[in-house]
């Protein structure tokens, strides 16, 4: 039986659907590994809140920047053709539908695609927005990359969303562990899943209900 | 004649009143005025309303004028970054009020505060928690919630260089929020590194012109 993708492969497995010349926003945290595994030709240019077109890789120890720093606060370099800019025209960019897309992580998922991803509504924790809303209803495409259910196991593909909303009806299409499923009009339908799970083990793992692609593959993807 | 340079962080800072709103440039570490942040303790303001997009980081900059006990509200993005100490102590003990906007909200509130504009009509937020008790309004089949505008008494900016008409230009990502604080401000005031003598710098190269500037105040690396 496959065993679910790791974090590293369903990186890779997004990796694979930006296309050349791609405008694209990687969300703080999981979703910047998948900028490790774009493919050997592709020019993508990597968007950061903060003010920059055209991230790089990190820099080598030593060689770090301080004033070039990514959304999550990390040293990076610039490529050939990146820009810097301030922040209120970086979210002119992201609200004014110049990003083709934007990964973001996810506490949840609903049915009809609203994306909660900022808070678990408890209270005692400091709360933090950042700029996922913004991302979230600006860009032209969001994929999800996440598990499809907690560390205890609960669901995170859900008929309505528990925890506050970053964005209604925003999601595209969640990358998870066990399968590729896009949110279509009449709800989540799924393109891929791994070898070894049935759909109906794969709908247990969702508490919205699934449909399963007529021409549905196999996701798959090299070990990592 | 035209002089905007001040002599010592003390000068630039005369005048700065209690109960201020005071817009403080930085994302992160990059781009914070660090020294003007932490000459707001020796200038003795209090009961200040501060916007920037976090809310400090370590024990200096932003985090010492947080802990000197000098500011009432603290109006950001993301206040629990990484390193991020006092805030968080100070909010769970009661000492501090916190108003949490969507990062690119906030950087617009500011311009439109700037750009003499009475607030914008933003997709970001609507039908989430940030929309709460605010105007929503369909435009072209959208929905689009109501913001209003953010000015400051005081912006305090990071520039890189400048001149004496307040011209300045900003380094890399350190850009950030100066720009649009810049405009804000009713009294900006910018640290820079270097202060271009003569004619000043290259017009093809500012990136925020010298009349959004009320004083400049060169700094240490």
């Amino acid at each position: 039986m496959a065993e679910p993708l790791t974090r590293p492969q369903i990186a890779w497995r997004i990796a694979q659907d930006i296309p050349d010349g791609a405008y694209v926003n990687l969300g703080i945290g999981m979703p910047e590994m998948v900028a490790d595994h774009l493919p050997d030709g592709r020019e993508v240019m990597l968007h950061s809140e903060n003010g920059i077109l055209g991230l790089g890789p990190s820099p080598a120890e030593g060689e770090e920047d301080w004033d070039l720093i990514n959304a999550g606060k990390k040293p990076v370099t610039l490529v050939p053709g990146g820009a810097y800019f301030h922040h209120t025209d970086s979210f002119a960019i992201v609200r004014g539908g110049h990003l083709d897309l934007c990964v973001l992580g996810a506490y949840q998922v609903s049915a009809h695609g609203d994306l909660a991803n900022w808070s678990t509504g408890d209270e005692s924790r400091l709360p933090g927005i950042g700029g996922a809303m913004d991302l979230a209803m600006g860009a032209n495409g969001i994929f999800v990359m996440m598990e499809l259910c907690t560390r205890k196991g609960a669901p995170k593909i859900l008929e309505n969303c528990t925890y506050p909303l970053t964005g209604q009806r925003c999601v595209d299409r969640i990358y998870s562990d066990y399968a590729v499923i896009d949110i279509a009009d009449d709800g989540p339908v799924v393109r891929e899943m791994i070898d070894g799970i049935d759909f109906a083990a794969l709908q247990g793992k969702a508490e919205a209900r699934l449909r399963l692609a007529e021409d549905w593959r196999t996701l798959a993807a090299p070990d990592l | 004649m035209i002089d905007k340079i001040a002599r010592t962080v003390a000068e630039a800072l005369e005048g700065i009143e209690d109960g201020s709103t005071v817009l403080v440039s930085g994302f992160g570490e990059a781009g914070v005025p660090n020294v003007l942040v932490e000459g707001l303790i020796e200038q003795g303001a209090r009961d200040l309303v501060l916007v920037n997009n976090n809310a400090g980081v370590g024990r200096h900059g932003i985090a010492a004028l947080l802990a000197a006990g000098r500011v009432r509200k603290m109006v950001c993005s993301f206040p629990r970054s990484v390193g991020s100490v006092v805030f968080p102590e100070l909010y769970a003990a009661g000492k501090i009020e916190l108003e949490v906007v969507p990062q690119g909200t906030l950087s617009e509130r500011i311009r439109a505060g700037g750009a003499g504009l009475g607030g914008f009509f933003t997709p970001t937020g609507v039908g989430t928690q940030v929309a709460d008790g605010k105007e929503v309004r369909r435009i072209d089949g959208r929905d689009y919630v109501l913001e209003l505008p953010i000015r400051g008494d005081v912006a305090l900016v990071k520039g890189h260089v400048a001149d004496r008409f307040g011209n300045l230009t900003y380094r890399k990502a350190a850009r950030n929020f100066g720009p649009s604080m810049a405009m804000a401000g009713r009294r900006t005031i910018a640290e820079v590194y270097e202060i271009r003598n003569g004619d000043g710098l290259d017009p093809e190269r500012i990136v925020t012109p010298g009349i959004f500037v009320d004083a400049v105040v060169k700094v240490e690396r």
